[in-house]
């Protein structure tokens, strides 16, 4: 059975793609600060009858992400699927952005994942497998009002997905990327009703996304039938950017 | 330890770790030519070598390196 490391587990999209890997893959869900979240994953998980633990990982740490993975190691024995699922918001308007919110945002979405794939690849390059998964959003595509570092972030995790899947494809290793749209979580609490609205407006599916929706993609592109796609960036997004 | 003794070492990470056959891996082997090692490959053998010797290689020193004597000296020179 292969083992998958959800970092930001413990929650909103995170938390669905821990519990749906968890019906095919051991499950390690990383947590930073929700570990009492994250243990519920885990019973979740066992008491579908899947393999889980939970493990902290702080993804703006380079020794925290070895620590995880060790710990993952000893567990389990390798990491053979990556989900970098871990991310922030520090939402302002451009002209109004402090150079603060760029780089916490920058640091935790973009650089978080790159500490944490670097980690991942050690094991796959000798294992000769490997799944990355991105989980990116699509204002990395089209930009958002207010998610300049956000979206910046977001863009650049393609870039670094696409390098990825030329440089170790050769080694079974693959790198996609998922750009949900907008998908009903912690993080997009704040949207009020009439706003709400506005957004399904724009939809070819007249819905707000579950974080499920996501789950499904993720699950597929860690299965055996996704072999042959590598490098490519998935909107999930009920057709908001058609 | 001998030189020999980690020619040895490092013949067996050839033979296991990238598959090469075993009468290829030389001292004078080219590491590209004879081998058929791409850059990556040269990665996996680096990662291989920190991990077996315990010891860390930074890029400049593999500038020079570009047969299996060479690296085999490298790292005799490191331990």
């Amino acid at each position: 059975m292969k083992t998958v490391l959800v970092t930001g587990g413990s929650r909103g999209i995170g938390k669905a793609i821990a519990k749906n890997l968890g019906l095919t893959c051991n499950v390690a869900v990383g947590y930073s600060t929700s570990k009492e979240q994250a243990d519920e994953v885990v019973d979740a998980i066992q008491t579908a009858g899947g393999n889980a633990t939970a493990v902290s990982i702080d993804v703006t740490d380079q020794n925290s992400v070895n620590q995880c993975f060790e710990t993952v190691e000893d567990v389990y024995s390798s990491v053979d699927i990556l989900i970098n699922n871990a991310g922030i918001t520090n939402d302002n308007i451009f002209p109004r952005l402090k150079q603060e919110d760029w780089d916490s945002v920058i640091d935790t979405n973009l650089t978080g994942s790159f500490r944490a794939s670097q980690r991942a690849i050690k094991g796959m390059m000798k294992n000769k497998w490997g799944r990355i998964i991105f989980i990116s959003s699509v204002a990395g595509i089209s930009g958002n009002t207010g998610q300049s570092n956000y979206a910046a972030s977001k863009a650049g995790l393609i870039g670094l997905a696409k390098t990825i899947s030329k440089e170790l494809g050769s080694r079974n290793i693959t790198s996609n990327v998922i750009a949900p749209g907008y998908i009903e979580t912690d993080m997009t609490s704040f949207l009020n009703d009439e706003k709400k609205e506005d957004i399904i407006e724009q939809l070819s599916i007249k819905r707000v996304g579950k974080p499920e929706d996501i789950a499904n993609m993720v699950s597929f592109l860690c299965s055996d039938e996704s072999e042959y796609i590598t490098g490519q960036v998935f909107p999930v997004d009920g057709g908001l950017t058609t | 330890m001998e030189v020999n003794e980690v020619f040895d070492k490092v013949k067996n990470l050839f033979v296991d770790e990238l598959g090469i056959e075993a009468e290829k891996v030389t001292m004078e082997a080219k590491l590209e030519e004879d081998l058929d090692i791409d850059s990556l490959g040269i990665v996996e053998v680096v990662m291989a070598f920190e991990d077996e010797f315990e010891i860390e290689i930074d890029d400049e020193e593999l500038t020079d390196v570009g047969t299996v004597g060479q690296a085999v000296n490298l790292l005799h020179s490191k331990l």
